[in-house]
């Protein structure tokens, strides 16, 4: 009994670098005050949120809802392979990871065309300032977690990560979940529920 | 064994049907409007835990750590629902 409670006190542990754990709850943070902020807007304004929330495409957000969680998806699998030494998977599990990724940052060049195209900006209403300052603060942190994919299978090509190297991935990896699950709230609030 | 026979492969299965089905089928119910909103802020939360417990690994992390990322999900969706509540047409 008590060996076995020392063997999952020893076998608890956090992936990565504690840093970017630190870095990313704060992120956290200030996303939850800024989903906080836009439905107290939104409570003085229903009517204009309800009407602006029509001119949305949900299939876009859908979509890209579906391409996030597959590339974190990939992602996890990079790690396993990883921890499983099978370092010649590594590579191909973050390009395609990555390559999602870039798929996301597409779709969301063509919905951003596209409401421009409409004449709707960030000038346009409280609820449009919301949707294109959320969605840009989250399109950056698409863009650099993309970037950082393509950065993490460079050295994986290169076989920085194994069974025994594998800190520098999980750290990638846990900032680019967060990425994702951000996105798993954002996309509701701005385009689904009403 | 092969890879992608892991757990998380059944938890992004779940997390893509869930999403499908928040997207293209609980939206379309408009005339539940309160309930339907209510039904896919929940299935997002549920999925955020599950991205945290399973894809972030913090299910195998410190308590502390873990407790941390588990309120989040239980304090930002309880705010946005309480907003969306108190605001209810």
């Amino acid at each position: 009994m008590e060996m076995s409670s020392s063997l999952t006190a020893t076998t608890r542990r956090l992936p990565g670098d504690p840093g970017v754990w630190i870095f990313v709850g704060a992120d956290m943070l200030m996303f939850g005050l800024f989903f906080s902020s836009f439905v107290v807007g939104r409570s003085k304004n229903l009517d204009l949120y309800n009407l602006s929330q029509q001119a949305l495409n949900f299939n876009y957000g859908g979509i890209n809802t579906l391409i996030l969680l597959t590339s974190s998806w990939f992602v996890v699998l990079a790690v396993h392979a990883a921890k499983m030494n099978r370092v010649k998977l590594i590579p191909h599990l973050l390009a395609a990871a990555a390559l999602c990724g870039l798929a996301f940052c597409s779709l969301k060049v063509v919905e951003y065309t596209e409401k421009f195209n409409h004449g709707i900006s960030m000038l346009t209403n409280d609820f449009f300032m919301y949707y294109f300052i959320l969605t840009g603060i989250h399109f950056l942190h698409v863009i650099a977690g993309t970037v950082l994919l393509f950065v993490l299978w460079k050295k994986a090509r290169a076989g920085a990560y194994g069974s025994h190297r594998y800190i520098g991935l999980e750290s990638g990896a846990t900032y680019w979940h967060m990425v994702d699950l951000l996105w798993i709230i954002l996309f509701p609030l701005l385009y689904l529920m009403r | 064994m092969a890879l992608w026979l892991s757990p998380a492969t059944f938890v992004w299965m779940v997390l893509m049907i869930a999403t499908c089905a928040s997207t293209w089928w609980l939206k379309s119910g408009a005339s539940t409007s309160m309930l339907a909103t209510a039904a896919i802020l929940v299935i997002a939360a549920v999925k955020v835990r599950l991205v945290i417990t399973h894809f972030m690994e913090l299910k195998d992390a410190p308590i502390k750590w873990r407790l941390f990322f588990e309120a989040w999900v239980v304090i930002f969706p309880g705010i946005v629902l309480a907003g969306f509540w108190l605001a209810r047409a």
